[in-house]
């Protein structure tokens, strides 16, 4: 298949639509569906009736704002589709009322202004067709230029050409770890094997974490595209979508999308009338925190208890079945299309000197606008949280933001105005991690929130290593104790000394960094610890 | 004269371990090489001729050059690596995971039968652990009696899969595994069915000679009185590996 037959076809699926004179788009992702938005598509869509062809309700991936959910956004043809209206807070009973609405004359009392900052300083590039397109829809993905990357690179491209441009893009690892994403497909491409993987990991677990959720549930075809394109770059042809169960509403889509584009040639055993084939399985992990850990998820995949091994040999050389196996974060992957489309230096030249592109964030905690935003690299903490977040609710005071989840750390006031990379985060003692930014207000108390993360880590260790199993709980049980005030200054060293222990010898991730909540708080809130000490 | 059918491609690599000059086979591990040469490496799930586990951490040593630490047991020797296996920083982080151990479950040496014949004990005294000031859990784990020759005494088990991985990689019955995470997890035969019970066990005994502690101990034995041998375990691997 050449560029120009994917175009012809995109430009019919476009046709199709010609008629449609005015969209509504009602965002079916998780976080409108939990607030309603099932019944308002329905109210919707039975309002609009047939509409003559001209009105078409549709459901879209997620809109970012879900504070505001459910999100329904109406675009006009006759008012130009770029400055659609969005409404807030919709219910069932709005329906009538949205789609009695004349173009220009948009139903005031719902409407969500789309010039505030929160949308206003977003720069979109794996979110771009996030709201906008049916994820159910394989037409809508290739109308708006979808599958064009992975045709390009199969009929232009030869799979070095693939690894120089991911390589000279700069983008790095969004899974948390920030690794050089063209130097593990060059590492992979170059291993003399002849069979080889290509795994998607989304076992998305960090508390108030859920930017690959809201990818794969508002645009599943954009991961499977990046997918294939690594597969033919590093030459595999078999890959499998690890997601957690947790998720039913992304593997339903990610299933549906699979199913689509088997049946479209996108995959299977001629992609796009090529030579290439490519197969992508789904395997869903059963709740386990550490199943994010490589080797872990590598072992889940291959039947056995979900637990890591160490490194190395890492996947890269011997992963999944003994094979070279590349493993990228959702995120990663849905960053390789534009990529492709746009060339490396174009992706090069957004974000910060080491960390390039954009970067998904969910906003959770004690924030006005709780919801996905994605801002270049290198946007300010202070931005994030106080002009696209809208700042603390309640006129309260901001305390300290978490990021990376309970492997990161917490970054206090004085440090708002670092401008967000890899490297930036890091000598603040925290990390990118996947995404999750959770907010604290002055009313969150520091020691809880250590003892809530070293909770988690206790009761997500696999038990395999002994400083993350028996460490993980001894550290609990230390924090427990100074939350509730009888812990003693002594209490305090011997939590210290864990916390060096358990990061300098557990086996995987989640044992190293565990620590780092406790030891981030007490960099920044030795004070809180101290006051909570028996006898001050 | 007769050639060996096939010569292994493997090269030999010169290394500095506590700043002896070593040679050592590169598909060598630190820990065999400082086994080979008798610099002492204290673990207690890395066993000659079972599989690399990598989970009592306690064989961590420091890479000249390398801020994090390496497992010996998991870490293939490399030309030119300079090693440390005994610092200041080491031994304090061994002689915590060794509290931490005697902290999870219940090691009372004076009344278990393994006293004086405990690897857990052994390196508690090498490693300089004479008191404990991790606070002790206290839970009270159950003892499986039901097999007519051996008994299973969680209290004692430190979950180092020895146990595990003998019966699966030399016996091959697979009789033992691990359930559940974190501190909940424990070592059970079959589907966490009574020892006495089980359908794959060949009651060998294997499991129980490669238990560091008075987790696996012959039926009938009293305080200090189960005496393990090990013995057997590389000349059965290497056969293994032959066939």
């Amino acid at each position: 298949m050449h560029l120009e037959d994917l175009a012809e076809k995109a430009a019919e699926y476009r046709a199709e639509e010609a008629a449609v004179r005015r969209e509504v788009r009602v965002c079916v992702a998780a976080s409108c569906q939990s607030s309603g938005s099932l019944p308002v598509l329905e109210a919707l869509t039975q309002a609009c009736g047939d509409g003559g062809g001209t009105c078409r309700v549709k459901g879209v991936g997620c809109m970012g704002l879900c504070s505001a959910g459910p999100l329904v956004a109406v675009a006009d043809k006759d008012c130009g589709l770029a400055d659609s209206v969005l409404y807030r807070d919709v219910t069932p009973a709005d329906a009538s009322d949205i789609i009695g609405s004349v173009c220009g004359a948009p139903v005031e009392r719902l409407r969500c202004p789309t010039d505030q900052p929160f949308f206003a300083r977003q720069q979109k590039v794996v979110l771009e067709n996030s709201g906008v397109i049916d994820p159910d829809s394989f037409k809508g993905y290739v109308a708006v230029g979808g599958y064009a990357a992975l045709v390009q690179a199969l009929s232009e491209m030869t799979p070095a050409d693939v690894l120089r441009e991911v390589t000279a893009s700069g983008l790095r690892g969004r899974g948390g770890g920030g690794y050089p994403t063209g130097l593990k497909w060059s590492t992979v491409a170059k291993m003399p094997a002849a069979q080889k993987y290509v795994i998607c990991n989304a076992d998305e677990g960090d508390p108030g974490a859920f930017m690959d959720r809201a990818v794969l549930e508002s645009d599943p075809h954009r991961v499977l595209e990046g997918m294939a394109i690594a597969a033919y770059a590093i030459g595999a042809n078999k890959a499998y979508v690890y997601v957690r169960a947790e998720y039913p509403l992304a593997v339903e889509r990610l299933q549906t999308a699979i199913r689509k584009a088997k049946r479209a040639g996108f995959l299977g055993t001629k992609v796009a009338d090529t030579q290439f084939a490519f197969d992508v399985e789904i395997r869903l992990g059963a709740g386990a925190f550490v199943c994010g850990e490589e080797t872990a998820l590598m072992a889940s995949i291959e039947g056995l208890r979900g637990q890591p091994r160490p490194r190395p040999p890492y996947p890269a050389e011997s992963g999944l079945w003994g094979c070279p196996t590349l493993i990228n974060n959702v995120e990663s992957f849905a960053n390789i299309a534009p990529i492709i489309r746009n060339g490396g230096d174009w992706f090069a030249g957004i974000g910060t000197e080491k960390s390039k592109g954009t970067k998904v964030f969910a906003l959770a905690g004690k924030i006005q606008n709780t919801g996905l935003i994605e801002v270049p690299m290198g946007t300010s903490l202070r931005d994030i949280i106080e002009t696209i977040g809208g700042g603390i609710p309640d006129g309260k005071a901001f305390k300290a933001v978490q990021t990376g989840g309970p492997s990161g750390g917490c970054i206090p006031e004085q440090h708002l105005d670092i401008a967000v990379d890899y490297d930036s985060l890091k000598t603040l003692g925290t990390m990118m991690g996947s995404g999750g930014m959770i907010v604290m207000d002055e009313t969150s108390c520091m020691v809880d929130v250590a003892r809530y993360f070293m909770e988690f880590c206790m009761t997500e260790s696999c038990g395999k290593c002994i400083p993350c199993r028996a460490g993980t709980q001894q550290m609990h049980g230390l924090l427990d104790k100074i939350a509730k005030g009888q812990g003693a200054h002594a209490d305090l060293a011997l939590l210290e000394e864990l916390c060096e222990v358990v990061q300098a010898t557990s086996l995987c991730g989640l044992g190293q960094t565990a620590p780092n909540p406790v030891l981030s708080t007490l960099r920044y809130f030795r004070d809180e610890y101290e006051e909570k000490l028996a006898g001050g | 004269m007769a050639q060996p059918a096939t010569i292994p491609n493997v090269r030999v690599v010169t290394l500095r371990i506590d700043d002896r000059d070593l040679s050592a086979r590169e598909d060598e591990t630190i820990i065999e090489v400082c086994r080979e040469n008798r610099i002492p490496i204290p673990s207690l799930c890395h066993l000659d001729g079972l599989s690399v586990w990598g989970g009592c951490r306690l064989c961590m040593v420091e890479l000249e050059g390398q801020s994090r630490l390496y497992a010996a047991c998991s870490t293939r020797v490399a030309e030119g690596m300079r090693i440390q296996t005994n610092t200041e920083r080491l031994q304090r982080y061994r002689r915590t995971i060794i509290e931490l151990l005697f902290a999870e479950r219940n090691h009372v040496c004076s009344v278990c039968v393994s006293n004086g014949h405990c690897e857990l004990q052994w390196l508690a005294q090498k490693c300089g652990v004479d008191h404990v000031r991790i606070p002790y859990r206290q839970v009270a784990y159950p003892v499986d009696s039901s097999h007519e020759m051996f008994r299973l005494d969680h209290n004692r088990c430190i979950l180092c899969t020895r146990c595990v991985r003998v019966c699966d990689e030399i016996e091959g019955a697979h009789t033992w595994d691990v359930m559940s995470r974190g501190s909940d997890c424990r070592i059970i035969s079959d589907m966490a069915q009574p020892w006495g019970d089980s359908d794959t066990c060949t009651s060998c005994g294997k499991c129980v000679q490669v238990c560091p502690t008075g987790a696996l101990v012959k039926q009938g034995t009293s305080v200090g009185e189960m005496v393990k041998d090990q013995h057997f375990l590389p000349i059965l691997a290497r056969r293994r590996h032959l066939q």
